[in-house]
């Protein structure tokens, strides 16, 4: 049974949904990091999308491009980013870790190469923005044999605009979980509003498909607990709270102490009852 | 799923978010349609002849190449309305953009005349403009900001990274990820996502099919080589298509050496990038060994992208075109050159097609040799940068 498959087994005896937060390693440092991601998984994180800071992240608004940036800017590159994901690792043996990349920073080093190290470090699933389903079928690059050999989960995006046609191939490709995004546009908090989600779900769960977890634009509690109204397994949230490290670069003690209360309230909105 | 092949061998594809892949097959089978259609081609035609000023000339050069037995001859895209080739596939794209009912456009520009050609067709078919441009470029192509302003255009100054061509194509793709709906992407050049560098490559062929006749006119046969810049590659693509079955015909592109290529300051993937995918596709990059792409660095803004459009990427693998460059001063003279000599002020971005021609002229005086150059753009919209250089040297 794989790590994501536990925590989902776990929560549904708890009545709970999943809390997953978002963070950019290297951000600000890599050590900070460590700290900042150790405080959310602290604060009741169930599992962790990490993702590897690229020069030009097409599918992030201003708040993480802001903070890729100043993390590539800060040292960090991929093998001192799964350097902190070793230690996360080792500190959290049970933790599903996955990560959100973009796909040059994969196929680059080579994508058997990268998912071995992916492996090394302890990740367990990997999505990467930039590849569709249409391309994962159809390039014949080493996606599905790479990720297979070294017992990584791939995972797809699931948006709104998606055809029936589509929705199907990434229940039958997904593994670990669906990343269900609810609105058009990138990753950030200025633009909430959403298409209704809950037909989504029960389609993806009608054809097999893992759960899903639902992302892009969520920053409250409300939104979390809504998530898991509507039939998904828990909610992501990343530029709120990559937003809080960003507003409190001069004061470590109270960017974590913030991290901290964020983490807890958005996690507060899993619970059912 | 695509109806045509999103690869050229093994580069190009449909590399996005999955968000963008039914706006991607929308353009693709407005796109097919469109070239079913002889109402679309009529009214295409139409518009290239009566209003962007289609065919332009090939022009000889009379003094260029004085003291060498080389005849070099120009492709005048400079000469069509807008300045630049820019305008021949954004008339195409336009078009397709009305049929499926799109009422807002949006573009990147480096140079700023691919802005300019889209705020022309803007103006003319009555759609709502916004312009995403590197700050940088903002600056240093003042001119062409201020056309597409008078035009109509909403030009937006992308401040992030180093504010040119790369970062003025992401803000463009993120714009159009939250509204393609309403939205269509006029993207500048033979790169990006499947379909845009096969719609931008049919519509810009027009340039080489013109030439061909027209030098075969001249001079009752082909040319020995061509020439043309290649930054995102449209102007190349689309004076190299209808010569790539010519075997006996060499074919140059140029890419910008920038402060030399041993510098690290130059914005030539395809001579000295490695594989791959950004923006949309497998093609060659500048890039680190873990996949950060460069920055890149050219005079000419148009030029000033550390990627290439993926159909260059295939005919460089196949060995049917070689990729030279020329530095930012090969360039500059070339301006200057053709400026003085031949009463054209090139665009600097073709000035590197110029640049190399000169170069194969003045490194074989006696070779008898016919050069076709896509003269892809005029230089109206360089003359400060160029006047600033030359002032700084003392020069001017």
């Amino acid at each position: 049974m794989s790590r994501y498959e536990k925590l989902f087994e776990n929560l549904k005896a708890k009545n709970e949904g999943a809390f997953v937060p978002f963070a950019v390693i290297g951000e600000p440092t890599l050590d900070d990091s460590f700290d900042v991601i150790d405080t959310m998984v602290q604060n009741g994180a169930d599992a962790l999308e990490l993702g590897i800071p690229f020069s030009d992240p097409g599918a992030d608004g201003p708040v993480i491009m802001t903070a890729d940036r100043r993390a590539l800017q800060n040292g960090a590159n991929t093998p001192k980013c799964f350097d902190v994901i070793r230690r996360l690792r080792a500190k959290y043996p049970d933790l599903p870790i996955g990560l959100l990349m973009y796909i040059n920073l994969v196929y680059r080093p080579g994508i058997e190469n990268f998912f071995k190290m992916a492996k090394d470090a302890g990740v367990d699933s990997v999505l990467i923005a930039d590849v569709p389903v249409e391309m994962f079928e159809t390039d014949g690059l080493p996606w599905k044999s790479a990720a297979d050999e070294n017992g990584i989960d791939l995972i797809f995006i699931a948006p709104p605009n998606a055809t029936d046609e589509t929705l199907v191939k990434i229940a039958k490709y997904s593994k670990g979980y669906i990343y269900l995004v609810s609105r058009t546009g990138v990753t950030g908090t200025d633009n909430q509003a959403g298409h209704p989600i809950a037909h989504v779900v029960k389609f993806l769960e009608s054809h097999n498909a893992v759960p899903t977890l639902l992302g892009f634009g969520i920053s409250t509690r409300e939104q979390v607990h809504d998530a898991v109204a509507n039939g998904t397994a828990g909610a992501i949230t990343g530029s709120a709270l990559v937003k809080i490290v960003e507003e409190n670069l001069n004061d470590k003690t109270k960017m974590l102490s913030l991290i901290a209360e964020k983490v807890r309230d958005l996690k507060a909105g899993t619970r059912k009852s | 799923m695509s109806i045509l092949n999103p690869f050229f061998g093994e580069f190009g594809g449909q590399y996005v978010p999955q968000i963008l892949i039914p706006v991607l097959d929308q353009l693709e089978k407005a796109y097919v349609d469109a070239m079913n259609d002889p109402e679309f081609q009529k009214e295409l035609s139409d518009l290239l002849v009566n209003y962007v000023g289609r065919p332009t000339p090939i022009t000889l050069c009379q003094n260029l190449t004085k003291g060498t037995k080389t005849k070099i001859y120009l492709k005048r895209e400079d000469l069509l309305h807008g300045g630049a080739h820019k305008t021949n596939q954004v008339m195409g794209q336009a078009l397709l953009a009305k049929k499926m009912g799109k009422k807002r456009i949006i573009a990147e520009t480096g140079a700023g005349q691919h802005g300019v050609a889209t705020a022309i067709a803007c103006a003319l078919f009555g759609l709502k403009c916004r312009i995403y441009m590197g700050a940088t470029d903002v600056e240093r192509q003042k001119p062409n900001v201020v056309r597409m302003k008078l035009l109509g255009a909403e030009v937006v100054p992308v401040t992030t990274g180093i504010a040119t061509l790369k970062e003025a194509c992401n803000e463009a793709l993120k714009d159009w990820a939250e509204n393609f709906e309403t939205t269509h992407y006029m993207l500048g050049t033979a790169a990006g996502p499947h379909p845009f560098p096969t719609i931008v490559k049919n519509f810009q062929k027009i340039i080489g099919e013109e030439a061909k006749k027209q030098i075969l006119a001249e001079e009752k046969r082909l040319p020995d080589a061509i020439i043309a810049a290649v930054g995102g590659g449209s102007n190349a693509i689309g004076l190299f298509t209808d010569f790539i079955k010519e075997e006996g015909v060499k074919i140059y592109g140029v890419e910008p050496a920038g402060h030399g290529i041993e510098t690290g300051k130059h914005g030539a993937p395809l001579g000295h990038g490695s594989k791959g995918i950004f923006f949309g596709a497998k093609s060659y990059n500048m890039q680190d060994e873990y996949g950060q792409i460069q920055e890149s660095h050219s005079i000419s803004a148009g030029l000033d992208f550390p990627s290439v459009g993926p159909e260059h990427a295939y005919l460089k693998s196949i060995g049917r075109v070689e990729y030279v460059s020329i530095t930012d001063d090969e360039a500059l003279n070339a301006f200057q050159e053709l400026s003085r000599h031949e009463g054209i002020i090139p665009a600097l971005e073709s000035s590197h097609a110029v640049a190399y021609a000169i170069k194969l002229a003045r490194q074989n005086p006696d070779k008898e040799q016919t050069l076709l150059v896509n003269l892809s753009g005029r230089g109206d919209k360089d003359i400060f940068t160029v006047t600033k250089i030359l002032e700084e040297r003392g020069e001017m």
